[in-house]
């Protein structure tokens, strides 16, 4: 089985978030980037299909040369090989086409995404991957078998969950529950010595003009000071919440 | 052109996601100066749907969608978005909705904007706000195509009535045995309980309740005020509650009417994932909790004797209601 794992290059999600140049830009100084924290659980299990069944795993970043040592640490995880699509990623549709224009080349079996990336959230890269390929696509994804060209795939859902069958190709878009947050992977050593001497392909991107552009950022406005209720007087607070706040 | 709006239910009732959906299309409709067409799958009754503004209803029944199916979803979405001649389509942030849009998008080569929260700022050049880095932040977000997405994030605009008379019309869409091959064989759903998704109170405990046999008193809050039950990620990582209640950055997000986060000091990851929800009440022994900082009320006091109290005090209120 043919694995792509796709890997956004993410602010650690303790990171302080700021802009700049008239708030339009976010501010990189300082920060911190790491694999999107959905892909790491998402890339644990390909490494779990590639141990017990047998697979290769290419992973994949849409992105400008400082993507590459996010791409390294997935090497050192234990992913193959890696592709660089050179290129700003911007907008989620033009990710999509870029990943989808790779995987139509590639011939892979199975393609894992985070079902979002912890920067702009848009959540729309996996669902467009594979309808533009038209592969099969499963979102929210805690839990994948995979049995010749079977695959059986648990979704959270609403107040539960969904098993569902499907054939590969297939794209999922997976999340936390994938594997237990235990079972995840960090580089060692050794892995990181390998990661230096597994390839890491540079292409240049194909032509699409961007469907969306962000023009600025804005911060929250920061919270009023926080009423502070005497533990003896929770009455206080029934009254203020049902009387000032109107919640109940 | 035309507004279209996905109306989306669960076992042919619509939610409250459905109605707001609906209330912000209409809104969307009015600035836009084009007309709100509501598109309903397989749902019971949709005369609800006039409550908030939905002058046009398409109903599509048809045994083939009765379960939710994203691919076949967003098929019949286009060819209603083509019919209705729809240059925005709306659709809302559950966990359907979120699996359904970015396939509506390239169905239709539109640019996809999600978690948008309020109306656009500009119809020309269609500029939306939108929440990004899980919500620490927003965006300005222009959409260039001349088609366009907007997932609305949840509990964001909230309800606007807006009676008016519907006309309601019947479409069958052609559906193909291509939209057909992801297919559910179970489902698995807590009944009786109130979801984290769905909720408009959600009450939520942390380490600081010290071990998992203490979530007693923290159900019976959450009885007593109609809320689901959330937890912080130590306590799901501990194993001391389901993953399914842990909401964070890489849990669940929260965007309810009221979070009681109990025992939870708030990591900023924390933070973030229950950014959205309009007021929040944090009870811990610790004043220097960083969440006092997001909270709107907060008690600095023993979870073991200020939940008990407020459990009693919210009956007493509720007896008296």
């Amino acid at each position: 089985m043919k694995i792509l794992v796709c890997i956004s290059h993410v602010p650690d999600t303790t990171s302080k978030i700021n802009f700049t140049e008239n708030n339009t830009k976010f501010d990189i100084n300082g920060v911190q980037f790491v694999i999107n924290p959905h892909d790491e659980f998402v890339l644990t299990r390909a490494m779990w299909f590639k141990e017990k069944q047998g697979a290769s795993i290419t992973v994949i970043n849409v992105g400008n040369v400082s993507t590459e040592p996010t791409l390294r640490k997935a090497l050192a995880i234990g992913a193959d090989d890696a592709i660089r699509v050179n290129a700003e990623a911007t907008d989620g549709f033009y990710v999509a086409k870029q990943l989808a224009e790779v995987i139509k080349n590639g011939g892979y079996d199975l393609i894992m995404a985070g079902k979002e990336s912890m920067d702009y959230n848009g959540g729309m890269v996996p669902g467009m991957t594979a309808s533009i390929l038209d592969f099969n696509f499963v979102n929210a994804c805690i839990g994948i078998e995979v049995e010749g060209n079977k695959a059986t795939v648990t979704r959270d859902i609403d107040g539960g969950k969904e098993i569902l069958n499907t054939e590969l190709p297939l794209v999922i878009g997976g999340q936390k529950g994938l594997v237990e947050d235990k079972d995840l992977r960090i580089p060692n050593m050794r892995g990181i010595m390998m990661a230096r001497k597994k390839p890491l392909n540079v292409v240049e991107p194909i032509d699409f003009d961007p469907t969306t552009v962000i023009t600025d950022f804005e911060k929250p406005t920061p919270k009023s000071n926080c009423k502070i209720i005497d533990a003896d007087k929770v009455e206080e607070l029934v009254d203020l919440l049902h009387n000032e706040a109107k919640v109940i | 052109m035309s507004v279209l709006v996905f109306a989306d239910n669960s076992d042919g009732k619509f939610k409250k996601n459905a109605f707001e959906v609906t209330s912000y299309g209409k809104k969307v409709a009015e600035i836009a100066q084009s007309n709100l067409v509501v598109l309903t799958i397989n749902a019971n009754d949709v005369s609800e749907l006039s409550n908030f503004g939905a002058e046009r209803i398409i109903k599509v029944n048809d045994d083939k969608l009765k379960n939710f199916n994203a691919k076949a979803y967003a098929d019949v979405i286009k060819q209603v978005a083509l019919k209705e001649g729809s240059d925005i389509v709306i659709i809302d942030s559950s966990t359907d909705g979120i699996y359904l849009a970015p396939l509506v998008a390239v169905n239709l080569e539109a640019g996809y904007a999600s978690n948008t929260v309020g109306v656009p700022n500009s119809i020309a050049p269609f500029v939306v706000k939108r929440k990004v880095f899980s919500s620490k932040a927003f965006d300005h977000t222009e959409i260039k195509t001349s088609n366009k997405v907007i997932g609305l994030s949840k509990n964001s605009f909230g309800l606007v009535d807006n009676k008016v008379n519907a006309v309601e019309e019947d479409f069958s869409p052609s559906l193909s045995d291509e939209g057909f091959k992801v297919t559910v064989t179970s489902v698995e759903k807590t009944t009786g309980k109130v979801t984290i998704a769905d909720a408009d109170i959600v009450v939520s405990a942390g380490r600081g309740l010290k071990g998992p046999e203490n979530w007693g008193m923290i159900e019976e809050l959450a009885e007593v005020l109609g809320a689901a039950v959330a937890c912080s990620k130590p306590v799901a990582d501990l194993g001391w509650r389901p993953h399914s209640e842990h909401v964070g950055q890489t849990g669940k997000p929260v965007a309810s009417n009221l979070y009681i986060a109990v025992g939870i000091s708030g990591a900023i990851q924390h933070l973030a994932g229950v950014n959205s929800s309009k007021v929040k009440v944090v009870i811990n022994t610790d004043p220097e909790a960083p969440f006092f900082k997001a909270a709107d009320y907060g008690i600095v006091g023993d979870a073991f004797e200020v939940v008990p109290a407020l459990i009693e005090k919210l009956k007493e209120f509720k007896g008296n209601q």
